[in-house]
């Protein structure tokens, strides 16, 4: 799940630095995420995995770093993905 | 609704505005607009010694200015673009015939350089972006424009064509966030020399979408906006009057304003709703200027 989170950032984040670059806990935002940008991670994130954000999760906080986009996607598609 | 209803139908008898057949674009009477003019130099009387340079812009901008101000990315339900008829002599008996028989004539008018206003800062940024760097001491500009929305409403504080005036800062993020705190204690001041009940909150821009709904939780997250807030046709539901807007460097990067060390400039604006706030007068303290309490016709220059 990680993998395909940061082949969707590499796509719409338009990051100025390779996503491979950044750990898994790294701010998003302060890599050069913009507010913008961030909507469209979203999304892509959607369709990627088939879900739909609800309004709790439709905040910056949940696009923070890989790790809490993670963890946002995980309680979407349920708990077996989600150990992967 | 019904409300609302009933303050356009009291606005239209005491003519102080102008039915014109369609929602949200009204004429406005001489007793109407001196309100506003008069509101407007209470604005001045409170900021024109900040020395802000002045500047007026008509209703329509640049389009291509327009569409790198990513207008569309966030609010392409509310934008209006100025379309005008380009053929020759045969495209024009094709039109008439059209309208003879009531068709669309308008598909097929073509797109000109020219985009309604949505907000009167909109001109401004390119504008000063084309001077160069800022001066030290930052920007700061007086703006007032027509502005077009479409949101066709019988709410009276809703309408298509308004008035915005705005001061707009540009320099440090300390400088425009202590603009922006400045002109929420004065809106507060302004408008209880005017008899008006105001609140301050925070508030989000209505952003297209379900994309939108993730940029309104940003801005609210972030505390980027705060409109002050006045009951103009519901005590429930107030209405806003002024915006007290922080975009952080989002337009310094966009439109490539710098400060004079090269670093990209944090921008703010406040904005008043000229017309909302002459309404909110209106529903406070009646159709008849002549009726107004005396503190509020003294704060605006009537004479006794
Ligand atoms: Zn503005």
């Amino acid at each position: 799940m990680k993998q395909k989170i940061r082949d969707i950032l590499g796509k719409h984040g338009g990051l100025p630095v390779p996503v491979e670059t950044l750990a898994d806990d790294a701010d998003l935002y302060a890599a050069g995420l913009s507010s913008f940008a961030s909507v469209q991670v979203m999304l892509g994130i959607e369709e990627a995995f088939d879900v739909e954000f609800p309004d709790n999760l439709l905040n910056r906080k949940s696009f923070q770093s890989v790790d809490a986009i993670t963890r946002a996607v995980s309680s979407l598609v349920g708990n077996a993905e989600a150990a992967e | 609704m019904d409300m609302q209803t009933s303050l356009l139908d009291r606005l239209f008898d005491s003519g102080l505005l102008i039915d014109t057949g369609v929602e949200g674009l009204y004429g406005r009477s001489g007793a109407f607009e001196d309100v506003i003019a008069r509101f407007e130099r209470l604005i001045d009387a409170f900021g024109g010694a900040d020395g802000a340079e002045a500047m007026r812009f008509p209703p329509g901008m640049n389009r291509a200015h327009f569409e790198t101000s990513g207008y569309m990315k966030s609010f392409p339900q509310l934008a209006g673009t100025v379309h005008s008829f380009c053929g020759g002599d045969a495209d024009h008996m094709n039109l008439l015939q059209c309208m003879e028989v009531n068709g669309d004539w308008t598909k097929d008018q073509k797109a000109t350089d020219i985009v309604l206003t949505p907000a009167a800062c909109y001109p401004l940024y390119p504008t000063i972006a084309k001077r160069g760097r800022l001066p030290a001491k930052g920007g700061l500009y007086d703006l007032q424009s027509y502005c077009f929305r479409h949101e066709p409403s019988n709410d009276p504080a809703r309408q298509q064509l308004f008035r915005m005036r705005e001061y707009v800062c540009m320099g440090t993020q300390e400088h425009v966030t202590e603009f922006r705190q400045t002109w929420m204690d004065r809106g507060l001041e302004m408008m209880a020399k005017v008899g008006l009940d105001v609140t301050i909150d925070v508030a989000n821009d209505p952003f297209f979408g379900r994309a939108g709904r993730m940029m309104a939780n940003n801005q609210r997250d972030q505390n980027l906006k705060f409109e002050l807030l006045i009951p103009v046709t519901s005590a429930a539901k107030p209405t806003a009057c002024m915006s007290f807007n922080y975009h952080q460097d989002a337009f310094g990067a966009k439109w490539g304003l710098n400060l004079e060390n090269g670093d990209v400039a944090h921008t703010a604006c406040v904005g008043f709703g000229l017309e909302r706030i002459a309404l909110a007068l209106f529903a406070r303290h009646g159709m008849d200027i002549a009726l107004w309490p005396a503190e509020v016709r003294k704060t605006l220059g009537y004479q006794d």
